[in-house]
């Protein structure tokens, strides 16, 4: 019954990767913006503001992201939401990105000098120039080897969308695996296939981590 | 809400008893997990400061073959893999092995940060004062990088516990396979999920203050 592993199989994998590389840019992109929120709200000034997005944050770091997965991927069809399941799975992680990706940044925001805050506000410029034209782009930069480590488990991460049945590189294993008798084999690939997408991503971000110590000292 | 849709935790309230020991698994398994990568975190960090260059070479393909792929994949693999090598365990003790695996690498390149924090100074004046190697490893290389080290080495166990939740996939005792079970009978889905993942809110409240009462317990310097 089961077919050997030829270029049918492959062209399946490739497929569940394009999936991979949609649904993690979608996440990033989509997390990247509500990411900036989350941080611009953590380091505002209302102080109700900094408690609901710390409670954000909180609850999505301490909880798995499967299972944010699920309460999303289901609560969405609760409140009368019929999504497409992609689009289901990419809020759940875009959510998920938003809270790591503000936590990276909040962190970056505050690591730099209070000098800087007030010599913009010195300079008579407001919230919206102080952050965008003084703060952000030297808090990017210092977050950059963060922002790139959590795109590598954002990445790892969207494997879960799998379990929720959603064909990506993951599910796509498992249907081949099951199809070929052959998981060890299967599994290598798709391990080698994750490996190529993540690895170069994690040596830029060791590069740049290197290239920012050694300009701070 | 859809039409004729009422949420009913009716049937979790039913389920506590198992979820609560899907807790206990959970944190079983977390705990386990915990012990093996610590094992193989400091095992990992010998080797990798090996005069071999072989095996300094293995731990860092190790590391990063292990760090650039999903625990899922991770999981499958060794699920597969580890009855060709004439090791049939139940998927508990995979999980646990996944997990330690997995944390291990992890361990491995937080615990070598702290490592090298240490001055070499302190490793020579501990030889000239008649320590073994071991001895200076133990105590003056070990604790104090240990104790460098315990928030981010924490800060990853807290994660190992939150990915134990992935072992469900390999049907693992732990609270989430427990969660699907039920879900699968009362076909309660965002009930039986909410409730967990609340549950495991919880859970790893309940470590991070294991954790930083355990610091406040064996790390402090002496102060007389």
């Amino acid at each position: 019954m089961g077919n050997s592993f030829g270029l049918g199989e492959l062209g399946f994998l490739i497929q569940g990767l394009k999936w991979t590389v949609l649904l993690a840019a979608i996440a990033f992109i989509g997390g990247g913006i509500g990411g900036l929120g989350v941080a611009l709200a953590r380091t505002s000034t209302s102080w109700g503001l900094r408690r609901a997005m710390a409670g954000y944050i909180a609850v999505f770091q301490g909880t798995p992201l499967l299972m944010q997965l699920f309460v999303i991927y289901y609560g969405l069809g609760l409140i009368g939401l019929t999504l497409p399941a992609w689009l289901a799975v990419a809020i759940a992680f875009t959510l998920h990105a938003s809270a790591f990706l503000g936590e990276i940044w909040r962190g970056a925001i505050e690591a730099l000098p209070k000098g800087q805050f007030e010599a913009a506000r010195a300079l008579g410029l407001h919230y919206v120039p102080q952050m965008r034209d003084v703060i952000l782009p030297q808090a990017l930069r210092i977050a950059l080897p963060a922002t790139v480590g959590f795109l590598v488990q954002l990445i790892k991460g969207t494997s879960l969308a799998a379990i929720v049945g959603f064909i990506e590189l993951a599910r796509a294993g498992q249907i081949v695996s099951n199809q070929t008798y052959a998981p060890l084999f299967v599994f290598t690939v798709v391990g080698a296939i994750y490996f190529a997408l993540c690895w170069p991503l994690s040596l830029y971000g060791m590069h740049i981590e290197n290239r920012i110590s050694r300009t701070a000292r | 809400m859809p039409l004729g849709y009422t949420l009913d935790f009716s049937v979790v309230l039913d389920a506590l008893p198992a979820l609560l020991w899907g807790c206990a698994g959970t944190i079983g398994l977390a705990l386990a997990g915990m012990a093996l990568a610590l094992v193989i975190g400091i095992g990992g960090v010998v080797l990798r400061g090996s005069k071999h260059r072989p095996l300094r070479s293995l731990v860092i393909v190790f590391v990063e073959l292990i760090r650039n792929t999903p625990f899922l994949v991770q999981i499958f693999f060794l699920f597969f893999a580890l009855p060709n090598i004439g090791l049939v365990l139940n998927p508990t003790v995979t999980a646990i092995i996944a997990l330690g695996v997995n944390g291990g690498a992890y361990a491995i390149e937080i615990i070598r940060g702290g490592v090298q924090s240490i001055d070499k100074g302190q490793v020579e004046a501990g030889l000239a004062l008649g320590l073994h190697k071991g001895q200076v490893f133990r105590m003056i290389v070990l604790k104090p990088a240990l104790r460098a080290i315990y928030p981010s080495l924490t800060g990853q166990f807290i994660m190992l516990t939150l990915t134990s939740s992935i072992c469900s996939a390999i049907a693992a005792y732990e609270l989430t396979s427990v969660a699907q079970r039920i879900e699968s009978e009362t076909f309660r889905s965002f009930e039986v999920y909410f409730t967990i993942t609340l549950m495991y809110l919880a859970i790893s409240w309940l470590l991070m203050t294991g954790f930083s009462v355990f610091s406040r317990r064996y790390f402090l310097y002496p102060t007389r």
